[in-house]
């Protein structure tokens, strides 16, 4: 597997020169991988992991998970519809689903009005979609693989042991 | 009357060296909240697996807070035997082969205890764990140390071995991979030492407890070796593999008479093992093993940075087959693996252990332990390189 790419499955941060390091390439070399996983459409890009419930980091304060039904179509089946939905900037994450629904889809807006006009006047009304039924976030406890109110842990591993 | 207290310790005990790693332990101590980057630590630095810890949980909120059979819970013995079918090709009988102890050093010091008479001999390779020495000592027993050498990876050669055979040597202690050397044996060379102990009729005590972070080629246990299981008493835990340091919790196989005998020991001094590390071990052998190898590939590529690295600056480091430490030779620096240490952390903020600390054959060398972050680490190599450039000029 490309050595880059298996730092990157990790989740770790390391900055490209830190990658160099790890993996004993040069820093061009890396980048060079970076780009040529981007090309493949592997590695789509980078993005802050935030807590979003802190008051700092508000503005896109309010989050919900959409259950979506529809009907699939005649050659395509979900891909048309579950395209067009994704491209929509509210959109995070859009999933197809197996179970009781079609899709998933995880909403962000700055408000519960905006997330609630996007489901009544955007979503529910794109010819396809049978019913939603939205849940709001209400806190979160790990995101994107952080721990959120995890205590700074005050290691007290000896610095030096046989 | 005011005499000196020290009258009362036993001989045998005020004989024993203060640990070489004591001093400097005080000293890095000492440096609390200078951004020391420590090196010098002898576990990983993970935290053991949350499935594992909350098995831990659930077993006290169960209420399991009492003793178990002297030999451990027969579900865990089980699962070790199980294990250890699979991974090393031994098969122990739960009932009567497993004995389940407070970590491998308590089954290292019940082995000693159990099977050596005081003046018998035995041999264990060095540089080596600092327990070794001592453990013989207090049982009475008269270490024999066989060299290895960085020429040879720090392997234990069956020459080195006959070499330092004497009359009277009754047991052979095998730790490999091996702390501080990360040094191991190829299955040509195990044999070779496999044949060896067959011959001068040694007993064989396999410590393996760095065995699932061998990154080179694949971990023979001598047990599983022609008519070695009957001689060996294969030592393991969950320490190092399962990131358990702290719960105390390891085993022994063997022979029923020998197992017999360490849980003789072992039911007078111990009674048994913490349930609730027991119950965390059978977690971890029942679903840990994918924590394992991702652990195991991230010390991979750590060792992978820091061996380069070792090199680059010019302390020549051996790639260690196993383990997580490197130790690379500071000979070449002009200065002893002490005043290296020591200057190292004076002036550069990285701790790492000086070999003599693991026996005389560790002189000249360092011990770096590579369970740290990618971003220590790179940080950590950077002020060595500064360190060595500082005493060249």
């Amino acid at each position: 597997m490309n050595p880059v790419l298996k730092l990157l499955l990790e989740g770790g941060s390391l900055t490209t020169a830190q990658m160099a390091q790890v993996v004993g390439l040069s820093e061009a070399e890396v980048q060079q991988h970076l780009e040529q996983l981007k090309k493949d459409k592997i590695f789509l890009g980078w993005r802050p992991v935030l807590d979003l419930s802190r008051e700092a980091a508000a503005g896109a304060a309010v989050r919900a998970v959409i259950e979506v039904k529809m009907t699939p179509e005649r050659g395509g089946g979900f891909n048309r519809l579950a395209e067009r939905l994704a491209r929509f900037d509210e959109v995070e994450s859009c999933y197809l689903m197996s179970g009781g629904y079609d899709l998933l889809v995880f909403v962000n807006g700055s408000s519960l009005q905006k997330v609630a006009g996007f489901v009544s006047e955007k979503l529910s009304t794109l010819e396809g979609v049978l019913s939603t039924s939205t849940h709001f976030m209400l806190r979160s406890y790990k995101e994107g693989g952080f721990l959120i109110e995890q205590a700074d842990v005050q290691t007290s591993r000896l610095n030096v042991a046989p | 009357m005011s005499a000196d207290p020290k009258r009362w310790v036993a001989g045998h005990v005020a004989s024993l060296p203060k640990s070489g790693i004591r001093d400097f332990f005080e000293l890095v101590a000492k440096m609390k909240g200078q951004d020391v980057i420590s090196l010098g630590v002898g576990e990983p630095d993970f935290v053991t697996p949350w499935h594992i810890r909350e098995a831990a949980i659930y077993a006290l909120e169960k209420g399991k807070t009492y003793y178990t059979s002297n030999l451990g819970m027969i579900e865990l013995r089980r699962a070790i035997s199980t294990y250890v079918t699979e991974h090393f090709g031994v098969s122990y009988r739960p009932e009567d082969q497993v004995l389940v102890t407070v970590g491998v050093s308590e089954a290292i010091d019940l082995a000693l205890r159990a099977l050596c008479n005081p003046g018998d001999k035995v041999m264990y390779h060095q540089p080596c764990y600092v327990s070794y020495h001592p453990s013989i000592t207090l049982v009475h027993g008269e270490a024999v140390a066989v060299p290895t050498y960085a020429k040879d990876g720090f392997a234990l050669t069956a020459e080195a071995l006959r070499a330092a055979w004497v009359p009277g040597c009754k047991i052979l202690m095998l730790n490999l991979p091996c702390n501080p050397t990360g040094g191991t044996c190829s299955l040509e060379q195990l044999t070779k030492i496999a044949d060896f102990c067959r011959e001068k009729d040694l007993l064989v005590m396999s410590d393996e407890i760095y065995s699932e972070l061998t990154f080179d080629g694949v971990h023979t246990s001598i047990a599983s070796l022609p008519g070695m299981a009957e001689r060996t008493i294969f030592l393991h835990g969950f320490s190092k593999a399962f990131a358990m340091t702290g719960w105390r919790i390891g085993y022994a196989c063997g022979p029923a008479a020998l197992v017999d005998a360490m849980m003789k020991v072992h039911q007078y001094t111990m009674l048994c093992a913490s349930i609730i590390a027991q119950e965390a071990a059978l977690e971890a052998l029942t679903r840990g093993w994918d924590s394992v190898c991702k652990m195991r590939e991230q010390y991979h590529r750590r060792r992978d940075l820091v061996v380069r690295r070792f090199n680059e600056i010019g302390l020549t480091c051996h790639s260690p087959r196993g383990s997580f430490y490197a130790f690379p030779e500071v000979k070449g620096t002009g200065l002893t693996e002490k005043d290296f240490s020591f200057g190292l952390l004076e002036k550069e903020k990285v701790a790492v252990v000086p070999g003599g600390a693991f026996g005389t054959n560790g002189l000249g060398h360092v011990r770096a332990c590579f369970a740290t972050s990618y971003e220590q680490l790179i940080v950590a190599c950077d002020r060595i390189e500064r360190f060595v450039q500082g005493i060249k000029r």
